[in-house]
């Protein structure tokens, strides 16, 4: 995975708390058996009209949002089903960070292993870059992952908080399987130790 | 010892390696698959030369995109596609597949309980949230993004940080008439659908000690409409008496001394859990949601909200919002809703007792002119024992549709489709917008609630046809 170090890019402010997974990502788009290629389909439903046309009113088809590589949001963003098909189609589009006052678990998670940012602060900090962005066209923010710091002009300026490990494999683009399978002795020795009552391995004291 | 939760014990018996600073190593029991979340999974294992750990830890079945009117005619080339690989991958990597002819097949939620396969003090994953549903039973069941499907493939293993623990405590009975859906319902209409973010919740009080296997699994897999990462149940004599001779458990005296462990397992008395809810479950009513998520819901007696009730510039939006989706005026009583289809099915209610619930409501009536009413059963056994009963019938002679199992239009991810515009009752879980079909308008309800609705053609309180035939 791309190491995410530092990202400067213009912000989309998507005005919507509990935005589900079934918006980021609708389910007729989950039958493809590839990694890649969901850009086109991410909010496909308030993307386009039902005539495949794009809804000039949704804030993603706005000019100066088609180059858009950080998403403003509001609170419990990308909740509902599991599929990493949002986050393919969020990073596919562009997006290397999404900032919110709180995101699902799942989906928080899912961002991680493809090397988008998501930053949780305040509610009334989202509220001040809402402001912001409506303000100047085009704004801006410069997050740095090493500092966990956003900037942004007008005075804007916080910390964010990221879990170490999280932030550690973010900065390295560290291949998570890889780092596990080096620890593959400890996993051997407790299967060794731990029994799990399932058909395919028949209690010892069955016979 | 000061008393441990049984998120505590599992915890503890499942952690591989910890260290200062970072989440816990922590092995996967049981992983299930299917065909949409695991074919990017297997292709990252291919790129890089692994294999799967414990094939036999893992199991496959086939559900969101099987067509559920011939499961012979699978129209959709990409769908077909992605099973294809999915029997393709199994075999390559020597996992067990119950495909779409197989007598097992259904969904995975429903066959991994009926299997025995989902067993007390179980960790247990899938891609796909609804894995909550497994900790009925008292296993730690969570739905993960592809990425940790292809990790727990190859490793077995999650990195993990421990969740916080929530109690969700159910006092008092729930009334005749109204089912495990409306408890469900009901705590995510009181507390919200961020309620559960961060925590694994555990049920416990009277109401929920008084539940079947089935009913619980449909309060489980609803805990992630909370938000939650998991949701359990301690086990107890319910719990085993289900699982006492299914095909995945242990028999005999093997039985008796697993048995004592999954009991041992339940939380302690006195454990403390880091929040604490609780709800009354005699005053819950039938429920029916009117929004665009689970929380958005009343008893069928209510009405449909006022924004301007609300106190939020955002909620009021919010709320304007999802009526101008779903085509409601405010104050409009819930018994008025006219309804265009039912759907019966889903990982939530597609049970042998959902299925019983609602054909006794059917039984002898004739779905409202108009109501595109189908069943989808959870699985082919499901199905088999249903149709041993004679439950078929009841639903065909009524005017609905009798169909394969899957996951059907829950999701729509097959031909089972809502059009646009067009409101169904639906005894799924998710109401989102386009869920059930682009522009789609659905209440999620009980399977009796929806049965009613079929039959009347709006929401009704189905108490009054219970009424009717005691």
């Amino acid at each position: 995975m791309k190491p995410f170090i530092a990202h400067e890019g213009i912000v989309v402010p998507l005005d919507r708390p509990n935005v589900d997974t079934d918006a980021i990502l609708p389910k007729q788009f989950l039958k493809r058996v590839e990694k890649k290629g969901y850009g086109k389909y991410l909010f496909f439903d308030w993307r386009y009209h039902d005539n495949q046309e794009e809804n000039p009113e949704f804030i993603l088809n706005k000019h100066v949002y088609k180059k858009a590589s950080i998403l403003l949001t509001r609170k419990n963003f990308g909740s509902g089903s599991s599929r990493e098909h949002a986050p393919w189609a969020l990073k596919d589009f562009g997006f290397r960070v999404i900032i919110a006052p709180s995101f699902a678990d799942i989906f928080y998670n899912n961002c991680f292993k493809n090397g988008i940012l998501p930053i949780v602060i305040s509610e009334t900090l989202v509220s001040d870059l809402f402001e912001n962005v409506n303000r100047v066209e085009g704004y801006t923010l410069r997050v740095d992952l090493d500092s966990q710091t956003i900037e942004g002009k007008h005075g804007f300026h916080t910390r964010f908080e990221v879990d170490s490990f999280r932030k550690e494999m973010l900065l390295n683009g560290r291949d998570e399987i890889s780092m596990t399978l080096q620890e593959e002795e400890l996993i051997e020795k407790f299967e060794g130790k731990h029994n799990v009552y399932f058909q395919f391995d028949v209690p010892e004291n069955k016979n | 010892m000061a008393p441990k939760t049984i998120i505590d014990k599992i915890w503890e018996q499942h952690k591989v390696h910890g260290e200062e600073g970072k989440p816990d190593l922590i092995y996967i029991d049981l992983h299930l698959i299917h065909e949409v979340t695991s074919p990017q999974a297997f292709e990252g294992l291919r790129l890089n030369g692994r294999k799967v750990r414990r094939p036999d830890l893992t199991y496959a079945t086939m559900d969101h995109n099987v067509p559920t009117a011939d499961k012979n005619k699978i129209n959709d080339k990409i769908a077909h596609k992605q099973m294809a690989t999915l029997e393709k991958n199994c075999q390559e990597f020597g996992i067990e597949l119950a495909d779409i002819h197989h007598p097992d097949q259904g969904i995975v939620h429903v066959i991994g309980p009926e299997l025995g396969l989902t067993q007390p003090g179980k960790t247990i994953v899938c891609g796909d949230s609804h894995t909550s549903t497994h900790g009925a039973f008292g296993a730690l069941a969570f739905g993960i993004g592809t990425s940790e499907v292809e990790h727990v493939l190859a490793t077995q293993t999650l990195w993990q940080s421990k969740p916080k623990t929530m109690e969700v405590k159910v006092n008092g009975k729930l009334a005749p008439g109204v089912a495990a859906k409306d408890l469900i319902l009901a705590v995510i209409e009181k507390f919200g659908i961020g309620v559960g973010t961060g925590y694994v919740m555990e049920y416990t009080g009277e109401a929920i000690r008084s539940l079947s296997m089935e009913e619980r699994m449909t309060v489980c897999n609803m805990s992630i409409e909370a938000g939650a990462k998991a949701g359990l149940i301690s086990p107890d004599d319910v719990t085993i008496s289900y699982l006492k001779g299914r095909r995945h458990v242990p028999s005999g005296e093997a039985f008796d001394q697993v048995a004592a462990r999954w009991q041992s397992l339940a939380s302690d008395e006195g454990a403390s859990y880091d929040k604490t809810i609780e709800i009354d479950a005699s005053e819950i009513e039938p429920q029916v949601t009117w929004g665009t998520n689970p929380s958005m819901g009343s008893s069928i007696n209510g009405n449909v909200p006022y924004p301007d009730q609300f106190e939020s510039q955002s909620e009021r939006e919010s709320i304007q919002r999802a009526l101008d989706y779903m085509g409601l005026e405010p104050g409009t009583p819930i018994n008025e809703i006219e309804v265009d289809y039912v759907f019966i099915g889903s990982c939530t209610n597609s049970r042998l007792s959902d299925l019983r619930a609602a054909a006794e409501i059917v039984k002898g009536k004739t779905v409202h002119s108009g109501v595109t009413a189908i069943v989808v059963p959870g699985s082919q056994t499901v199905k088999l024992l249903a149709e041993q009963e004679g439950l078929n019938t009841i639903f065909i002679n009524a005017g609905f549709e009798w169909r394969e199992s899957g996951c059907s239009m829950c999701l729509a991810m097959n031909e089972d489709i809502v059009p646009p515009g067009k409101r169904c009752a639906s005894t799924s879980n998710r109401n989102f917008e386009g869920r059930q079909g682009n522009g789609s308008r659905t209440h999620l309800v009980s399977p009796a609630m929806a049965a009613g609705a079929a039959i009347e053609g709006k929401f009704t309180d189905v108490r009054n046809f219970q009424a009717a035939l005691a």
